[in-house]
Formats: structure tokens, sequence, C-alpha cells
């Protein structure tokens, strides 16, 4: 069943980004997970204000921008550095078992969740079974 | 009984690493990255230290942040989704608790610091000891 879901859930990656600002553009980590009824995308993206994301949804594809605040991005003379600071960028192939007029996202603490409605023939539909 | 570490012949080397931390756990957030979590950058200006730290998710009622000695202590966690009829397609985000224990390179006035979390970025302000501000010393010419 997870095979199955895996390859209906409908979710790869393409490379590639462009971007307008110089600086590391970096892909944010995520966490793809089904539920009954839609699927979620919760991407970290610390130090990106809510207002500050880009989400498209266009010919199947998901992808999301995050910028990062102005004032982090040129710290000079680090002691120790053991992450960068850019902007986030990310894709996602979206399988035509997601309903796209359906899809909404928020923003809270650094964290990015879209949550992706399956389309109504996607769902998982219980069957009744009549005993004779 | 506490361990503490010696400076490694690979530290002396390495001009950017002030100071490492001597312990504090592998986490279950490391998630096999064979790192400390959380990365913190590190910088200074004259009179005080900044530790930043990349928290996304975590609330600040479950973070504590402790000052002793020269010692910072970062410690929090993040909880997973506990849902039935969860599948998971992809994992890459750490969950769970953290522990981090930084050795600061300058002694720092415990009293005045400051944290505060905007974001998911945690920034602790720490204000240099009197001790350790930079003081100019005026060279005179010998005679």
């Amino acid at each position: 069943m997870a095979n199955e879901t895996q390859h209906q859930g409908g979710t790869a990656e393409m490379a590639a980004p462009e971007h307008t600002r110089s600086g590391q553009v970096y892909r944010p980590d995520v966490d793809i997970l089904e539920k009954h009824d839609e699927l979620l995308i919760v991407a970290d993206m610390p130090g990106v204000n809510p207002d500050d994301i880009d989400i498209k949804f266009e010919d199947g594809t998901l992808t999301i921008y995050g910028r990062v605040t102005d004032g982090r991005l040129d710290r000079e003379k680090l002691l120790l550095q053991e992450y960068g600071i850019g902007d986030y960028y990310r894709t996602f192939r979206i399988s035509e078992q997601i309903d796209a007029s359906k899809i909404s996202a928020d923003m809270v603490d650094g964290m990015l969740t879209l949550r992706l409605l399956k389309a109504e023939h996607a769902k998982p539909r219980k069957i009744k079974v009549a005993a004779k | 009984m506490v361990r503490r570490s010696v400076l490694f012949p690979s530290q002396l080397g390495d001009m950017n690493r002030l100071f490492s931390d001597f312990f504090g756990p592998e986490t279950r957030w490391a998630f096999g990255r064979g790192r400390s979590f959380p990365a913190i950058n590190v910088w200074e200006d004259g009179d005080k230290l900044f530790v930043e730290a990349e928290l996304p998710g975590v609330k600040s009622d479950t973070l504590d942040v402790t000052v002793v000695g020269d010692e910072l202590t970062i410690k929090g966690e993040r909880p997973s989704r506990a849902e039935d009829e969860l599948t998971f397609h992809r994992r890459e985000r750490g969950t769970g608790s953290f522990t981090r224990v930084v050795r600061l390179p300058v002694e720092v006035d415990a009293n005045q610091v400051d944290a505060s979390l905007s974001n998911g970025v945690l920034l602790i302000m720490l204000p240099k000891s009197e001790a350790a501000k930079p003081r100019k010393v005026q060279v005179k010419a010998a005679k």
C-alpha cells in the first residue's frame, strides 16, 4: 500500500533554481505526509517572514521560494560559521491526484505548511460489505 | 562523571573554529548528520558576542537558554506529528529534543544575556564582561 500511494501521491522534484538576488540559495528540508484526504508538505525556512514567501502552482509543478530578510545576509567576520544564510527554493511535481484549486499554506516560526487536498476521485473510499 | 576533552591537533589547524563544544550528545534531531544540533553562527562586535541558531518550528516556551561561566547551553524540542493514518513519503526534518553546550571564547556578563526567537531564528546576545572588552593601548615612542 505504501508503494502505491507513493506513486499516487505524486511529488517528485526538479532542479535548477532561478533567482534574481545574489547569494546562495538553499533547498529547505521538507517532510511530505499523506493523510486520509490531503497531502502535507512541511518545509523548514527559518528567517523568512510569512510575507516573503512565494508559492506558485503551474503546469503541475509546485514551486516555493522564501526570501530571507536582508539584515542577516551581510554578516561580516564570523568567529564560527556552521551554516550559511540565503533564500530557499524547492519545486515539486504534483500529480493529478491533487485538487489544484484547493492548495493552502500557512507559515509560522519559520516553518511552512502546504496543504494539498486530494481530488475527489483520489480519496480512498471505504466499501461496505453486506452480510448475506 | 563528566569528560572534558582537550584540543585535538585538527582543531588547532582550523582557524575558523575558535571553540568547540566539548560535550553534548548526538540527538535524535541530528538524524544521522553526524553533527551537533543546532548549528550555530557566532560573531562579535567590540562589546558583545552573538550566537545565532536556526530552530524552525520550535516554540519559545520549550526553549531553554542558560549561561554558566563560559558555557552557553541551548536546549529545546520539536515534537513530531502524532497522528493516526499518516504516511511519510519523505522525511528530512528531524524531531525530538536537543541539547547543545557551547564553550564561549570570551568572558560574558551572564546577567545581561538576551535571547530572542523570530521566524525560527534564535539570536543570543551576550555582553562581554569588562575585562574582555578590547582596550586601546597607547604606543609611546621609545627614546
